[in-house]
Formats: C-alpha cells, sequence, structure tokens
C-alpha cells in the first residue's frame, strides 16, 4: 500500500526550518546552475542570432576571423556581379563589402577594449534588414559620419549622437544609434566602407556578405566561386560564420558553469543528506507506527524518497525563480574569436530551467536515498521505544 | 573520562553526519579556493609585466601593424637600451580547437625574456635553422611533439601551410609564465609576407629601458615622435599593457565570482546548520554533564572544540587538497587554465571563512548549553 502524497507535504510544513535549510542549499546550486548557463546562453545567442542563413559571407582563404581577413577591391566586384547574388529591382546587388577593423577604446568605467567598427556598402540596409533606427539618423554615404550600435551606447566614450570619435587622423560624427535584434551588430560602429577604409588599412575589405537570390542556392555559389581561380575566398552562410565566432568563449563559459555546479552540487547533496537523516531519527517513533499500520517498507523508503523529492523540487523552484532577475542584465567582454567587444544580457531560457529542475530533482533523489533506506530498514520495536 | 575524550566520542557517534559535514565543508572551502586562485592568477598577470619593458603598439590597437622602419629611430632614443620586435602570426595547427599562441620575434626580443629559458644548445640550434621554433615544455606535452620534428601550422593572416622545425623547447624561468606559446624567426615570416604583399611591418615593439623611473618620459616621447605620422604609436609599460588585456574580460569575471561566492555562501550556512543542530539535540546530555559536575566553560570549550575539529578538517580538505591540486600537482584542467597556484592571501581568506563557520556554528548552541538550567534540559525533547 502507498503511503499518500499528503502525508509527507504535511511532514514538510510540520517541519519548516530543517525543510527550508534543506531547500536552501538545492535553491542556491540550481541558481548557480541556471545564472551560469544563462550568461553562456546570453553570450551564445547573441552572436548565434547574427546573420542571417540565406546571406553568405566570404573571408580570403584561411582566415578564421575577419581581422584576420583581406579582400581586394577587384575580387569585391566580382563576388557582387555573381549570377547567383540577389539584385534589388534597380540591379544593383544585394550585398556589402566590409572593412572591419577593432579600434582599441576605453569603457565608460576605465577598462578598455577593441570596439567594432564596421564599413559597410550602400545596400546593407537590404542586406542585413534587422537592422533599425532607434535615434538619429543613419550615415549618408561620402560623409564622416557614424551609427552606433545600441550595446556600445552607456558603456563606451563618445558614442552618445553629436559626440566625435576619432580614428586615426580623421574625426567622424556619431548620427545615430541602431538596433539588431540583440545580435551582436548591436556591438558595432557602421559607417560608410570608403570613409572608414580611408581612415583605417587602406583599400582592403574583410568580408563581402551577399544574399542569395535562391535560398537553395549556397551551395552553387560555393561551387563557383572555389571554381574561380581568381579569387582565393571561403564562403560561409553567415548565421553559421557569427555562431563559429561564439564557440571557444561558449565553451569556456559552460565548462566554467558545469564544473563549479558538478562540485557545489556534491556539497548541497551531502547537505540534504544530513538534514534528512535527522530528520529520519526525530521521526523514529513516527515510522514505527506507519509500520504497525501495515506500511511495508517498500512504501517507507518510496515515501522518504518523494518527501526528499518535494523538498528537492521546492528548492529547484526557489533557485529558478531567484535566477529570473538576472535574465536580461547586460554585460560585456572581449570576444577573442572576432577580436571585439561584445554586449549581450543574461537568458534564462525555459530549457536552462528545466535542466536546473532536473538537477534539483537528481540531487533530491541522491540525497534522500541513503537516509530513506535508514528509514525503511527500522527495527519496529527499535523504534517504538526510540524518540 | 576527558574532554578530549568526550569530543571524540560526541563526533564518532554520528559517524556518516560528521564525514558528510566535514566533507560538504570541505569541497565548499575547495571551490572558494579554486574561484578564487582562478582570479586571482588571472588578475596576477599583470603583476609579471616588467616597469622597465615598454610595449609599443599601433596608437589604433594591436591588430594594427607598425612600420619596420620605426626600429632604428626607437633605438636611437635615449634611455632605450635595446629593441625588440615581434607579431602575432596566428597560425593553426590541424584544428581550430587546438588554438595556441604563435609569434614570429626577433633575437633581440628573445633576449628580453629571461623568464624564456631556453638551454645553450636548442638556442644555437635555434638560431641555426632559419625555419625554426622554440616551444613551450606545455605546448610539447600537450601534443606529444619532439625536438627535431617538423610542425605544419595553417596560415591565419598569412594564408597557407607553413613548416616549423622544433629545434628548442623552453620552460618559465618564473611561476605563472606562459609556457604554451611558439616562437619562431621573425625573418622567416617577413619571407612569408614579402609573397603576400604585407611585408615591411611588425606587430609590437619592446623596448628595454636603461631606468624604469624614466619609462613613462620615454613613453611619451615615443608617441610624440610618431604622433602625426601615418601610423601614429601607443608606447606603455608591459604591466599597463598586460593589464589592459585583463580588463577586456569586463566585469565577466567578476559576474562568475559573484554567483560562485553565492553557492559557497549557502552550502556552509547548511553546514554550520547541521553542526547548530548536532549540538541541540544533545541539550539532555549536556544538561546531565552539568549534573556532574562539568562548568559551563568545559561545556563550552567540548561545543567549540567539536566544530573547530569539523571546520579543521573540512580545510585541511579543501584547502589542502587545493594546494597538493595546483602547487604540488601543478593541475591545468587539461590544458584549460595552466600556471595555477594557490597563493598565501587565498589561503588565508579560506582559514578565515572557516574560523567564522566555526564560531557561528558552535556560539549559538554553546551559549544556549551554557545557560540551560539542568531541569529544564532534561524535559527538552530533541
Amino acid at each position: 500500500m502507498k503511503i499518500p502524497l499528503i502525508y509527507n507535504i504535511r511532514s514538510v510544513l510540520h517541519r519548516p526550518t530543517t525543510s527550508l535549510a534543506t531547500a536552501l542549499g538545492i535553491a542556491f546550486v540550481v541558481l548557480t546552475f541556471v545564472g551560469m548557463l544563462a550568461l553562456a546562453n546570453g553570450f551564445r545567442s547573441a552572436m548565434i542570432s547574427t546573420g542571417r542563413p540565406d546571406n553568405v559571407m566570404l573571408l580570403r582563404q584561411g582566415a578564421d576571423s575577419e581581422i584576420s581577413s583581406g579582400i581586394s577591391r577587384e575580387h569585391a566586384s566580382i563576388v557582387r556581379s555573381l549570377p547567383e547574388v540577389a539584385k534589388l529591382p534597380d540591379g544593383r546587388p544585394i550585398a556589402s563589402a566590409d572593412a572591419y577593423v577593432v579600434v582599441a577604446k576605453p569603457r565608460l568605467d576605465g577598462s578598455e577594449t577593441h570596439m567594432p567598427v564596421r564599413g559597410v556598402s550602400p545596400e546593407v540596409f537590404e542586406l542585413r534588414d534587422e537592422i533599425r533606427i532607434i535615434e538619429g539618423r543613419s550615415f549618408e554615404p561620402g560623409h564622416a559620419e557614424v551609427i552606433v550600435g545600441r550595446g556600445l551606447v552607456g558603456r563606451m566614450s563618445d558614442v552618445e549622437i553629436g559626440a566625435t570619435i576619432r580614428f586615426g587622423q580623421q574625426d567622424f560624427t556619431v548620427v545615430g544609434h541602431f538596433e539588431a535584434d540583440g545580435s551582436a551588430f548591436e556591438s558595432e560602429v557602421w559607417g560608410d566602407a570608403e570613409m572608414l577604409m580611408s581612415a583605417f588599412r587602406g583599400p582592403v575589405y574583410q568580408s563581402v556578405t551577399v544574399r542569395l537570390a535562391d535560398p537553395n542556392a549556397f551551395d552553387a555559389l560555393v561551387a563557383r566561386i572555389e571554381g574561380d581561380p581568381r579569387l582565393q575566398l571561403q564562403a560561409k552562410r553567415e548565421s553559421e560564420f557569427f555562431a563559429e565566432q561564439a564557440q571557444f568563449l561558449g565553451s569556456t563559459l559552460e565548462f566554467i558553469a558545469f564544473f563549479v555546479t558538478i562540485v557545489m552540487s556534491i556539497g548541497a547533496v551531502f547537505g540534504a543528506i544530513n538534514t534528512m537523516d535527522a530528520m529520519v531519527a526525530a521521526r523514529a517513533r513516527e515510522i514505527a507506527v506507519l509500520q504497525t499500520l501495515g506500511f511495508q517498507r517498500r512504501s517507507v523508503l518510496a515515501s522518504f524518497l518523494v518527501e526528499a523529492l518535494v523538498i528537492a523540487l521546492a528548492g529547484g523552484v526557489l533557485g529558478c525563480l531567484l535566477a529570473l532577475p538576472i535574465n536580461g542584465i547586460e554585460t560585456s567582454t572581449m570576444n577573442w574569436q572576432s577580436f571585439g567587444e561584445l554586449t549581450f544580457a543574461f537568458r534564462v531560457s525555459p530549457k536552462i530551467l528545466l535542466q536546473g529542475m532536473i538537477f534539483a530533482a537528481v540531487m533530491g533523489l541522491i540525497g534522500g536515498f541513503l537516509p530513506a533506506r535508514r528509514a525503511a530498514k527500522q527495527g519496529l520495536a527499535a523504534g517504538m521505544r526510540r524518540g | 573520562m576527558t574532554r578530549a575524550t568526550l569530543v571524540r566520542a560526541n563526533l564518532g557517534r554520528h559517524k556518516r553526519r560528521t564525514i558528510l559535514t566535514v566533507l560538504g565543508l570541505g569541497i565548499a572551502l575547495f571551490l572558494f579556493v579554486t574561484l578564487q586562485t582562478f582570479l586571482h592568477t588571472l588578475r596576477s598577470i599583470g603583476d609579471i609585466g616588467s616597469e622597465t619593458h615598454l610595449v609599443v603598439t599601433n596608437k589604433l590597437g594591436i591588430v594594427f601593424p607598425l612600420p619596420m622602419a620605426y626600429r632604428a629611430r626607437l633605438q636611437a632614443m635615449e634611455g632605450v637600451e635595446s629593441v625588440g620586435y615581434a607579431s602575432w602570426f596566428g597560425g593553426i595547427y590541424q584544428d581550430p580547437s587546438n588554438f595556441f599562441a604563435n609569434f614570429a620575434v626577433d633575437p633581440e626580443y628573445l633576449a628580453m625574456y629571461p623568464e624564456i629559458v631556453v638551454s645553450p644548445e636548442h638556442r644555437e640550434a635555434f638560431m641555426a635553422d632559419r625555419t625554426g621554433a622554440i616551444v613551450g615544455v606545455r605546448l610539447m606535452e600537450r601534443f606529444g611533439w619532439q625536438v627535431g620534428q617538423t610542425v605544419t601550422l595553417q596560415g591565419t593572416i598569412y594564408p597557407g601551410n607553413h613548416d616549423f622545425t622544433i629545434r628548442g623547447v623552453y620552460s618559465a624561468g618564473r611561476k605563472g609564465f606562459d609556457e604554451t606559446s611558439l616562437f619562431f624567426h621573425h625573418r622567416y615570416l617577413e619571407e612569408i609576407a614579402r609573397g603576400q604583399g604585407m611585408d615591411g611591418v611588425v606587430g609590437w615593439y619592446v623596448l628595454k629601458v636603461t631606468d624604469p623611473n624614466q619609462a613613462a618620459a620615454i613613453a611619451q616621447a615615443v608617441d610624440e615622435a610618431y604622433e602625426n605620422s601615418a601610423s601614429p604609436t601607443r608606447a606603455q609599460t608591459e604591466k599597463a599593457f598586460n593589464l589592459s588585456f585583463i580588463g577586456m574580460y569586463g566585469n565577466i569575471g567578476f559576474f562568475l565570482n559573484a554567483i560562485g561566492m553565492a553557492v559557497v555562501f549557502a552550502i556552509l550556512m547548511v553546514s554550520a546548520n547541521t553542526m547548530a543542530m548536532s549540538a541541540r539535540e544533545r541539550f539532555s546530555e549536556i544538561a546531565v554533564l552539568k549534573t556532574l559536575g562539568f562548568t559551563d566553560g568545559d561545556v563550552l570549550r567540548i561545543v567549540v572544540a567539536e566544530a573547530a575539529w569539523i571546520v579543521g578538517l573540512g580545510l585541511a580538505l579543501g584547502l589542502g587538497g587545493a594546494v597538493l591540486l595546483f602547487n604540488v600537482m601543478d593541475f591545468d584542467m587539461g590544458g584549460f587554465a595552466p600556471g595555477l597556484s594557490v597563493s598565501p592571501g587565498v589561503a588565508l581568506g579560506a582559514i578565515g571563512i572557516g574560523l567564522l563557520i566555526a564560531t557561528a556554528s558552535a556560539a549559538i548552541p554553546a551559549m544556549q548549553a551554557a545557560r540551560l538550567k539542568v531541569t529544564d534540559a532534561l524535559r527538552y525533547v530533541a
């Protein structure tokens, strides 16, 4: 016969301090787990949400980031005119040849970072249609003007509208702020490629991105580019390229998250065993009564396991609730792979919360097993004598 | 029966509880020490930087090169003892996930770093080979490389496959100095770059100054000299340069630390709670002790001694384990974090937390026990 669940719930509520201490231990482990994974997830999703799968990005053969790449004007114009590239009604290709650099600039807190600056072609707003000006206006081609992603605003100096940023020997005026669906572009400064090239590296692009006329033509475009002896370029889907740029820091953060939580969960399990053990000892007489009433050892074991699970799940829910407010908190770091500053927000996803709950349940079951077995094994007479 | 016997008997009564409490504390303290050591090591990279070395980079940022022609003028500047230069190569060994640092350096650069310890034979063999390389001992171990072996790196900045012959192994002359890099001749890089129209530049210069007190003035003189050129410079002490690198991580370390510490704190609370629980359970026993003539002070000492034992063992496990792992066994988390070493400050911090836990968990029950009236306590049901 099964011992009803309400018995366990009442029992948990009857000992609020002990139950709470155990639940809190588990809650904090879940909080860490969710918090750290939300950091890793936020970083990854900022990079992964960057770019579209039907945009194709071209870098020089062998380059592992835009920084290490270089594409001549001549090659850029060959790529733009390929038949797989989508065209605007007026015949201009939907493509942008980007001059990408990172510039050493201080954050507002005084620490230094490398601010990504991207010179783009006029067609870029058709190519990357997630870009929206949220304040001010866009830059005019041919003018020393830039727009700044919202991820940099409030974090870097000299990015307010009307401010002047000096690049090399030339001053650029900030004329607008833009957003880009939380993607990595929001941590960039954009301006006219021609103007920025002359301020930085001279007439070399770092990447060329084109829109596929037919989303299924990716392989055809790759084959054409690889078959062209003039072009020493490699092609990737734009979304894939940015996702790859998150690989290193993303896995590092995940490694730290798992290392810390696994070590901590062992400590929390020990704490749970201790409190459950004490609870079992204090309830020796109660257990004996259950046995007298005819409940079998198996039922007693199951009942105490359920009780541990109830406490653990309560802890899990509490941990998840405590973790929710960190969702959306923004931070920024240097992504060494792309070599630029990236602003991103903690992102608590349903998947992470579910993982946290599963984690709590596992801790509860492991922590509850030994005490539950002790309860089930207790002799009837011994139990009656104690307490 | 002595007090020590009582303490031992009490600790042994709930063996499982004592062991688990000690282990729980040990784990929390181990994690505290590991997290702090990790952050401390990261921060101390700044301390490794020398005050007598100036790093000169392009003012726009380190991805922008400087003309090689600057060398002669820098060398001629007052107070500059020697000039070395280096360039980031960015080669990939087989797969991008095998990432390690690889630089082209000139002989002067290597001479400036006594921390890069190479045997005279290796140094000679390296100098004699145009495509020779010197490799850090940890990197050798990581890939199982042998001296004399040829390794091929795929260029990311300089397209194509490039061969290097390992002519020497270096080890760090100081703990914490990197042992995972590959250095090769800058002349060889220039050969590669010439074929691709990228020659005539270097990544950064390092100046050794004769008098560290003059470093700031020399840095300023360098920057002024190139202020209006096509490639303005930024000169700073190596220490400041390293610190600015660490700063680029932003407050991510702070977040990880804060979250980690929250949990360490929680586990410590749970442990303290368990210890206090143990003490509370024995009120009636304490009453018996008092009846037998034990003074309040005796009872207090017994409770405190128990807490001290548990915390002491937890510290031995957590702190001792971390010291053994990082300082003695040189564990680097599979190459993820080389050069970790528990500093005295971090160790003291752990001991301080231990003392706090021992006090907090012993104080309340000890005080209650000492104040206890025998008649009340005998009536008390745990």
